[in-house]
């Protein structure tokens, strides 16, 4: 199956590192090498393993190598390709949309809330609608945090409540009237057919018909969440993978300074 | 104890110590728990009587948009509620109807869900009287159950007997029943030994039972009786082509468990999800409503043959595992006191535990590893459910694959039974067909390359190892001594567990417990109890 053990180098291939012109790196620059794996519900046989091959040109792989095709069942097969992506993108032109530059560590956000808020910042947060996960509300607010970030509940000045998970909008909403929150977290861990976009849609409009969009910060997150999905779907901030209580603290206490010095 | 010696040098008079505390708890609840019935295991036994199906009525599914259409043990129980007749339990009501009427219990639901029959307007007979009526629906039921439990214990030794070494299990997760099977197909077909079916998220807060195959789901699917009976006959078929027993696992945990447990053990399911205090916890269940369904839920799984699967691990997934690991242990002395309380065997308790320690904890390994062989010494009957990295799964496939490689060969040192796969897609989505198979390639790999080495192993003593199981022990021991001190009521309230607060009084499902008149009866109740139904 394999091409063999030496690497044939396309000889005309120049290796000068263009930024309007980017592709992936394998071992030289402007290779394009990628690795892919993926499953067609065919036999295990030389067919399945021609069609393998076509899937990876047709994603734009050059010289596409089969490293592994192995039988999962009757009639599926999974793939290992190698190959060269033909495409590039252009570097410079991206822009991305971040949520804060600078992070601050827990000791400065609740120095900065001390000097320029002048009282605790009120946090509430949840997994809410169907989704019964508190991986992801636990990880921003326990005391303990995640991965050596406290979590919110340990800020000195910030009053946290975690309400858990399956937290219905509409009782959310309450809650955070009740004690007077500046910010509300929501969490969602589950995404199978994106049952999370309409559960933070519905937060939101539930918000706006309850006019207080604007009384609070609103911020999601979760493995699939994008800050820019969440400005998307009407949020002020969006945290996914990768992103800890230090990030989400950073952001509400500057914009809610921000906010009030208006 | 049967243990031979102890790798781990433990005290063990210091475990008979922690038993006796959680024998203590136990017998404190239990005293709260005969005193009260509550919805689910009235609509239990309605089931168990025999009454199924839906009535015209309209309950919404987990979105709030669908309806599922109202099952009619949620009928006749809410009807009973209504009238305030549920203290002497639905037994007494529906054995007095079919003496008054000569009906079954299946047509009595239905004339109630007509509404042209009011249970309670009835002439009310004598107790002995209604106890005799039902005599004949109750064996019938039971002799159902007593038969699926046989079916399973001929087809195991019809095919070489028990498997030696870990159960491969393996989770499916489309929301689509028939989605499922060609997973759970494919994963029996690749070495998988136990099948779960993950429910849909939000079924736990349903204060009823869907009726019916299901293909809509969230993260899960239903489970209902119907998907339960299509995937216990898609294993029965893939377990004869393969010549091995496929078992079926499913959750009855939540607002339902009682429910599940009935459905599961006419259906032939084998394993299913069961804690004592999971729901309270994690869940925000009342705690007196688990408490109650529990341990009617437990006797059920206990004639029915069904190894119950407890919950620790999740007290990892938001408490530390290395600081709360004594946590872990003192509630699997609890679950333990409790199911024995319930007729359960120590051969059916999976008590469970994860490997959830930091990967950047310097020798987190060897505290696993110390974890997991001291659970294998203190219940040393017990068919342990051992659940792979969750917390710490990254994203890193690459590095997923190697903590899913560690976590198989603790399973494989310690002779843990239920060995959950972990997945190198963890935390991304759920599994891909090939995820699967790669899991269960590696856990195959090593369990083969290693299978003895558990055996030739000893531990240093006074080593790393031995220190942190004794230390942990001695933690879970005083952690006991304190709850007996407070009683599981208060606990709970305090958050000693999972770091998680919940009071007496709040929590969902509270307004479905109700105490029991005297004169209350179970029919069920006491031959479960007896335990293993082929005793």
């Amino acid at each position: 199956m394999s091409s063999g053990l030496y690497q044939i180098r396309d000889k005309n291939l120049d290796t000068t590192l263009d930024l309007n012109r980017l592709k992936p790196y394998g071992d030289t620059m402007n290779d394009g090498k990628v690795q892919t794996s993926f499953t067609l519900p065919v036999k295990d046989d030389d067919r399945g393993a021609a069609a393998a091959v076509l899937v990876a040109q047709k994603m734009g792989l050059a010289d596409p190598n089969v490293a592994l095709r192995q039988k999962l069942d009757e009639n599926f097969t999974f793939y290992v390709v190698y190959g060269s992506l033909t495409h590039t993108v252009n570097y410079n032109e991206i822009v991305v949309q971040t949520v804060t530059d600078e992070v601050m560590d827990m000791h400065e956000t609740d120095e900065f809330l001390k000097e320029r808020l002048g009282r605790k910042m009120v946090v509430i947060g949840a997994s809410t609608g169907t989704d019964a996960h508190t991986v992801g509300i636990d990880a921003i607010m326990n005391r303990k945090g995640f991965a050596g970030h406290y979590g919110l509940e340990r800020y000195e000045m910030v009053e946290a409540y975690n309400l858990g998970s399956q937290v219905p909008n509409d009782e959310f909403l309450r809650k955070a009237a009740e004690v007077h929150a500046d910010v509300v977290l929501v969490s969602q861990t589950v995404t199978q057919k994106d049952v999370h976009i309409q559960n933070l849609t519905e937060l939101i409009e539930l918000a706006e018909a309850e006019g207080v969009r604007e009384k609070y910060i609103f911020c999601c997150g979760g493995a699939r969440i994008t800050h820019a999905l969440a400005k998307e779907l009407g949020y002020d901030a969006g945290f996914g993978s990768g992103t800890y209580a230090d990030d989400v603290a950073t952001f509400t206490a500057k914009e809610l300074v921000r906010r009030l010095d208006k | 104890m049967c243990v031979l010696e102890s790798k781990l040098n433990l005290d063990f008079k210091l475990v008979e110590q922690a038993r006796a505390h959680a024998s203590q708890v136990a017998d404190d609840t239990q005293r709260f728990i005969d005193g009260c019935t509550t919805v689910a295991v009235e609509r239990t036994i309605c089931r168990l009587l025999g009454i199924d199906g839906v009535s015209g009525g309209s309950v919404l599914d987990v979105t709030g948009e669908n309806n599922m259409g109202v099952p009619l043990p949620s009928v006749v129980v809410d009807h009973l509620m209504e009238k305030g007749a549920l203290p002497q339990g639905a037994a007494f009501w529906l054995g007095n109807a079919m003496l008054e009427t000569g009906k079954n219990p299946q047509t009595l639901a239905e004339e109630v869900a007509a509404g042209t029959l009011d249970l309670t307007s009835l002439p009310t007979h004598a107790e002995t009287e209604i106890h005799d009526v039902l005599v004949p629906i109750v064996e019938e039921s039971l002799t159902k159950i007593r038969n699926r439990r046989k079916r399973r214990e001929d087809f195991i030794a019809a095919h070489g007997g028990e498997k030696d070494g870990p159960w491969v299990y393996l989770i499916v997760a489309t929301g689509n029943i028939y989605e499922d099977i060609v997973q759970a197909t494919a994963a029996a077909r690749q070495g998988a030994d136990v099948i779960a079916v993950i429910r849909t998220t939000g079924q736990s807060l349903l204060d009823y039972v869907p009726y019916g195959a299901t293909t809509e789901g969230f993260g899960g699917t239903y489970a209902t009786q119907e998907n339960f009976r299509l995937m216990r006959e898609a294993m029965d078929k893939v377990g004869e082509e393969m010549g091995r027993y496929i078992r079926v696992c499913n959750y009855c945990s939540g607002l339902c468990m009682p429910e599940i447990a009935a459905m599961g053990a006419f259906e032939g399911l084998d394993v299913m999800l069961n804690d004592a205090l999971y729901g309270i916890l994690f869940r925000d269940i009342n705690m007196q409503r688990t408490l109650v369904d529990q341990s009617f839920s437990r006797a059920i799984n206990a004639y029915a043959g069904v190894v119950i699967n407890t919950g620790e691990d999740n007290y990892l997934t938001t408490a530390d595992a290395v600081e709360e690991a004594h946590t872990v242990l003192a509630s699997q002395f609890l679950n333990e006191a409790f199911a024995l309380r319930a007729g359960l065997p120590e051969e059916q308790m999976g008590l469970g535990h994860a490997f959830e320690i930091d990967p950047d904890v310097e020798n987190g390994f060897l505290y696993e590893l110390a974890q997991a062989e001291m659970a294998r010494e203190i219940f040393p009957n017990a068919p342990l459910k051992y659940m792979p990295p969750t917390k710490f799964m990254t994203g890193n496939v690459f590095r997923g694959h190697v903590q899913d490689a560690l976590f198989n060969m603790v399973t494989i040192l310690t002779g843990q039974k239920i060995h959950l796969l972990g997945m190198m897609t963890e935390a991304i989505h759920t599994p891909f067909l090939s995820d699967r198979f790669l899991a269960i390639q590696n856990a195959q790999y090593i369990f083969r390359t290693m299978k003895d080495l558990g055996g030739e192993l000893v531990f240093k003593d006074g080593g790393i190892m031995q220190t942190r199981a004794n230390d942990v022990l001695q933690k879970a021991t005083n952690l006991l001594a304190q709850i007996e001190q407070l009683g599981i009521f208060e606990t709970l309230e305090r958050g000693i567990f999972a770091d998680i607060k919940r009071p007496r009084d709040g929590g969902k499902g509270l307004d479905g417990v109700v105490s029991k008149a005297p004169g209350y009866f179970n029919p069920f109740l006491e031959p479960m109890m007896k335990g293993g139904a082929g005793k």
